[in-house]
């Protein structure tokens, strides 16, 4: 199986499933620009040719409903935004739009267009063009939200995406981009809304999306070493969120932690505990424990901002609460091993 | 077709449907349509002109007044009249409601109660129809304000960029809701702001039914043969309140005396002119046995039984 990065996975998509599907185009702003969004386009101008990689004005509000007309005409539109900064422009299309019209109009009607964003960090990229912007639309029903956490997903869930005849917002995480991993060749989905149980435990259920699954897995590999087994369960979508899956692991270790690439209110993780608190209240032995982006913006200066987000460290404090069978001291000699690389 | 056969038949047009928003008129107290109705009464020659040139596979996009251009594209009635009773045999299953019509097979995608909505749908629809190599086109209809929204000037500017196959129809009433234009827009015509954007762009009579239409097949004939897009700027007046069927002279933004001037230009009142009377009354009769058969039907089908309609998965 080829090794590839994350970037080039999501490049895979869209050349695999363009050359199996001659509705599917590329559209966005600056994707003709030779940096090919980051890699994830590159080539594929010359290979479909222009009429099915289209470059857009700054309009991204025209452009979003632009897409809404072609994919009502049958089509697939990948409509690309350099940063998910720039989604909330375009929230009427996205919200009252597209969100709204299979219901609207009793099932006549599919628009099966994805939405990707980027989310930014570093480098003094500021509070505009570091937002995760997940749980802003993760409450709007009618919209799929893929975030994939490595590569192989990446390339599945953006081919389910583009092949759903729903709108699908596709978030990737830069700071993933440059990750390598084993991606299968040719054309494969991922489920959308099916979580993935990526390491099997009975001590703890360790739910994360997106950049937080590989910290959740530096801490099971930790907490193994001493016998202890954590469930890692990669939800993979952010709505619909696969609530049978966790609801299962808690009912079995009777602990959930989440780590939730995002700001705390109002967003994934806290519809997911809300949710597992409801319905699986009896099994839970503890409280639930939720690892978040601080509840503000990212401010730029590096000699602050790496203090923003939250890693192994973080999650491992996280279980270790949620555990509440050692006190945080016995863990601060361990959770030092995590420090970087961001 | 002689150009009196012509007349007729947009007259026939025209007149039905002021005598179905006449009669949806007179009966809306009665409280069995339970929806925010956007009259077009005064502005059916726009629809209707527009329409004459289009077929039903040319794909229209319009907003919250459509009753007009619904059943103008050739929207079947009975389906809309059941969605304003609510019922979910209307033509949205009773999910949508007047503002929200919707007939594919007549090529009338669903509507928008979004002002301006709907514009770049038209771009994406007419990119989508040329993709498939098609020579079908994309319109789209609005009112004056739709112009003011930043999408609007987003959508022309495209639109004119790709050679787009779109006709973009303005239902200039001056009016959004009751703040009059004047106080929206500087002085400047809209036909000649968009102008400058490089689209063709035409100052019409809106309620001269022969005038439209002749200038909507020029823009249907432009866009079909890859000229590009159209922009038709209509004047006409809205005798009713923004939504609903009373007048709004009683709020004191426009005068009685101007709604009588008005009535002069009705495009009803024009077309009467030139037709006989028997046929005025023929017809007249005729759509009113129609609606009223539709009231009918409306008042014995079924409301829907489930929040979400049948079929649709809410995830």
């Amino acid at each position: 199986m080829p090794v590839m990065k994350f970037i080039d996975a999501i490049r895979d998509s869209y050349v695999e499933t363009m050359r199996a599907h001659p509705e599917v185009f590329l559209m966005g702003v600056g994707i003709i620009d030779p940096k090919a969004v980051f890699g994830s386009v590159k080539g594929i101008r010359e290979e479909f040719g222009e009429d099915r990689f289209v470059e857009g004005p700054l309009a991204e509000q025209m452009l979003t409903g632009m897409a809404f007309g072609a994919s009502l005409m049958g089509l697939r539109p990948v409509l690309i935004h350099h940063r998910v900064d720039f989604l909330p422009l375009t929230a009427d299309q996205i919200v009252s739009h597209f969100a709204k019209w299979k219901f609207m109009f009793g099932g006549q009607q599919k628009v099966p267009t994805v939405i990707r964003g980027i989310v930014g960090r570093g480098w003094g990229n500021g509070p505009q063009h570091t937002q995760s912007l997940i749980g802003l639309f993760a409450g709007v029903p009618g919209l799929k939200i893929a975030v994939p956490s490595n590569p192989a997903d990446a390339k599945g869930l953006m081919t389910s995406a583009i092949l759903d005849d729903e709108p699908v917002i596709f978030i990737d995480f830069r700071w993933l981009h440059n990750e390598e991993a084993e991606v299968p060749s040719g054309l494969y989905k991922v489920p959308l809304g099916k979580a993935n149980i990526l390491t099997s435990g009975k001590d703890c259920t360790v739910v994360a999306l997106g950049p937080m699954v590989e910290e959740a897995l530096k801490v099971a590999r930790l907490f193994a070493k001493s016998g202890i087994h954590l469930e890692v369960i990669d939800l993979r979508t952010a709505r619909p969120i696969d609530f049978p899956t966790v609801a299962e692991s808690v009912r079995k270790t009777g602990r959930l932690v989440i780590a939730d690439p995002d700001w705390p209110h109002a967003g994934v993780s806290a519809t997911l505990i809300s949710q597992i608190s409801q319905t699986c209240f009896e099994s839970l032995k503890t409280a639930p424990v939720s690892i978040n982006w601080p509840n503000h913006p990212v401010p730029a200066s590096y000699g602050i901002e790496p203090t923003y987000y939250p890693s192994a460290n973080e999650i491992a404090q996280g279980v270790a609460r949620a555990l509440n069978e050692r006190s945080p001291e016995e863990f601060s000699q361990t959770t030092k091993f995590f420090e970087g690389p961001f | 077709m002689s150009e009196q056969e012509q007349l007729e038949k947009l007259y026939s047009e025209v007149l039905r449907i002021r005598v179905v928003e006449d009669e949806i008129m007179k009966i809306y107290s009665q409280r069995e349509m339970r929806t925010p109705t956007h009259f077009c009464t005064g502005q059916e020659a726009i629809s209707v002109g527009v329409c004459s040139a289009l077929r039903p596979s040319d794909q229209l996009f319009a907003f919250y007044r459509s009753h007009g251009w619904y059943l103008a594209k050739g929207g079947r009635l009975p389906r809309m009249i059941d969605e304003f009773f609510g019922k979910v045999s209307g033509c949205s299953h009773g999910v949508g409601g007047s503002m929200h019509l919707i007939d594919l097979e007549a090529g009338v995608q669903g509507t928008t109660a979004i002002v301006a909505g709907a514009i770049p749908h038209a771009v994406g629809a007419a990119f989508a129809l040329r993709y498939n190599k098609t020579d079908n086109i994309a319109v789209t209809a609005f009112g004056d304000a739709a112009t003011e929204e930043g999408v609007f000037t987003e959508s022309i500017m495209f639109a004119v960029l790709r050679k787009l196959p779109v006709l973009f129809v303005c239902e200039n009433n001056r009016l959004a809701t009751n703040t009059t234009i004047e106080h929206r827009q500087p002085n400047v015509p809209i036909h000649e702001r968009v102008r400058a954007m490089g689209i063709h762009a035409e100052l019409l009579d809106g309620n001269d039914v022969l005038a439209v239409s002749k200038a909507a097949k020029a823009a249907v004939q432009r866009a079909r043969s890859g000229e590009g897009p159209t922009f038709l700027e209509c004047t006409t007046y809205r005798f009713l309140e923004h939504c609903g069927p009373l007048t709004d002279y009683h709020l004191g933004h426009r005068t009685e005396e101007e709604g009588e001037e008005w009535k002069a230009k009705d495009p009803v009142f024009r077309l009467e002119q030139k037709v006989s009377d028997d046929l005025r009354a023929s017809l007249t009769q005729k759509y009113r046995q129609e609606v009223h058969a539709a009231f009918e039907s409306a008042r014995k089908a079924p409301f829907p039984t489930t929040l979400i309609p049948e079929g649709v998965q809410c995830l």
